[in-house]
């Protein structure tokens, strides 16, 4: 049963099946970062567009180091880049690019619903790399993939989700992602970062619970989402970092409050020492690294996806014996 | 597509006759069986090459290790509209270095396929020698390449095909010839 992806905008629309298919597709490329050689010609001539309006390092670095892999070219539009301090819209950005005939484009930016504006007014396929606070879909299935390869499975896992939720597209994605599993969650944080809103996102199936203290969200998690504080926000309103750090980073002695096969996951960029401690970030539950590693292969698993795949083995019906041949070649 | 069958080429006892006969050619023209290694290529090459490890286990204990090998990524008519590809891991456990590798697959024809599965081999190291064996040689060649073990040869034409049903892929075990119609 063929899944066929024009864009990738966001895992809410994305079906169970359609999301194990994806993490299935990520296995070869999983096996391909332990090879020697590590260059493919698969998508030798194609060019991915990457479209930074937000500042990046990892997820661009991981995108073009996906595209570069695979034999394809890149083109790169960082924020900083002129043309947006000149007041250039962001249509007219894409359509310029997109004049230079790339085969598909990433999207960053700081407006939720930016890629599905991009993706309703071009014919190339758009992979959102995070819109505002909406949705980081190849986020969620790296995390995906990170705990089902130490896990074995995605189903119905209690999840503990740490931080500032209300802007984080990352939490979204993973809520949409493992909701579809039948995963429970637990949320918590600074109660201004946990709107009720939230517990409206469960699908059938799912929970989802926000709850005041640490001791309690981490009491039989199965996996523990650590979030970034994100320092800019921290005015509004205002909350010491060293109270956050008191009341919600996650250091061994909470870790414990878990499992010892608790999965502790991390979107990255960590700041050590704020929201989560070194020993947990270096200890054997942390899975950064393999989010990490596994990003690139979720990265080009769908580059292959949408620009690559159309054609293998034609699928052939059995063979219709007619009558009068079978005679006639006996 | 719609096809035909035209003829049975092989039949399940004819198949497994070939199969020991390979596996004893293998043997006889490798001068020493230390560092081989039969390499499938999937889909069907893969049961072919455990195959002939197990017919060579048969001649003096001989124990040759098998791996997997899929060849999409390294296809060349991608871009060609039919049936989504799908992409398997491939699984070749020992290194490849210094290997005396022999690849394994049902049908050789326009030779793309070897092409491809050499670019994979040569992406995981650096090999002795590769060698091919096929069960089907049906010529047609558009690259240089030749098998060094066929189990038979068979003259076909551009509209004809050659399916191999293996029994641990397609639940049935013959070879046939068949023909596209429109």
């Amino acid at each position: 049963m063929p899944h066929r992806f024009h864009h990738m905008l966001g895992i809410e629309p994305l079906s169970a099946e359609q999301i194990t298919f994806l993490l299935d597709e990520s296995k070869p490329f999983q096996e391909i970062q332990r090879h020697a050689l590590k260059k493919l010609a698969t998508l030798r001539g194609k060019t991915v567009a990457l479209a930074f309006f937000e500042p990046s390092t990892r997820t661009r670095i991981s995108f073009a180091t996906a595209a570069s892999r695979l034999g394809a070219d890149t083109m790169n539009l960082q924020a900083e880049s002129s043309s947006l301090k000149k007041g250039e819209s962001l249509l007219d950005t894409v359509r310029t690019l997109d004049a230079m005939k790339p085969d598909c484009i990433v999207m960053r930016h700081s407006a939720s619903g930016a890629a599905a504006f991009v993706a309703e007014r071009l014919e190339i396929p758009v992979i959102n790399a995070g819109d505002g606070t909406h949705e980081h879909p190849t986020q969620g299935l790296l995390d995906a993939l990170t705990i089902r390869d130490r896990k074995g499975t995605l189903d119905g896992w209690n999840v503990t989700i740490l931080g500032d939720i209300l802007h984080s597209r990352v939490a979204r994605s993973n809520l949409h992602l493992l909701g579809k599993f039948g995963c429970r969650f637990t949320l918590c944080g600074p109660a201004m970062w946990l709107p009720r809103e939230l517990e409206s996102l469960a699908p059938a199936g799912s929970s989802i619970r926000r709850v005041a203290s640490i001791e309690e969200a981490l009491e039989s998690a199965d996996v523990i989402i650590v979030l970034r504080v994100q320092q800019e926000r921290m005015h509004e309103p205002a909350l010491p970092l060293g109270e956050y750090v008191l009341l919600y980073q996650l250091t061994p002695e909470r870790l414990r409050l878990a499992r010892p096969e608790t999965l502790v996951l991390h979107p990255g960029p960590m700041i050590r020492g704020l929201e989560i401690d070194p020993a947990v970030a270096d200890g054997p539950q942390s899975c950064v690294l393999e989010q990490v590693t596994n990003g690139l292969a979720v990265r080009m698993a769908l580059l292959f996806e949408l620009l690559g795949a159309q054609a293998t083995e034609p699928a052939a019906e059995p063979p219709t014996v007619h009558k009068d041949v079978a005679d006639a070649a006996h | 597509m719609r096809v035909v069958e035209k003829s049975q080429l092989m039949s399940a006892t004819e198949i497994d006759r070939t199969l020991q006969r390979l596996a004893h050619e293998i043997v006889e023209k490798s001068g020493g069986t230390k560092n081989l290694a039969l390499i499938g290529i999937r889909r069907r090459g893969v049961p072919l090459a455990q195959r002939i490890a197990k017919a060579m286990r048969g001649i003096d204990g001989v124990d040759v290790p098998v791996g997997t090998l899929d060849i999409t990524l390294y296809r060349d008519d991608l871009s060609k509209v039919a049936a989504h590809p799908v992409l398997q891991s491939s699984e070749i456990s020992f290194p490849v270095d210094d290997k005396d590798l022999i690849l394994v697959d049902d049908v050789l024809y326009t030779g793309r396929t070897v092409r491809a599965a050499m670019n994979g081999l040569f992406d995981l190291g650096r090999p002795a020698r590769i060698r091919l064996c096929v069960l089907i040689d049906r010529g047609h060649r558009e690259l240089p390449i030749e098998a060094s073990f066929v189990g038979r040869s068979v003259q076909t034409s551009d509209t004809e095909i050659i399916e191999c049903r293996l029994s641990e892929v397609d639940h049935e075990e013959r070879v046939m010839l068949v023909e596209r119609v429109s």
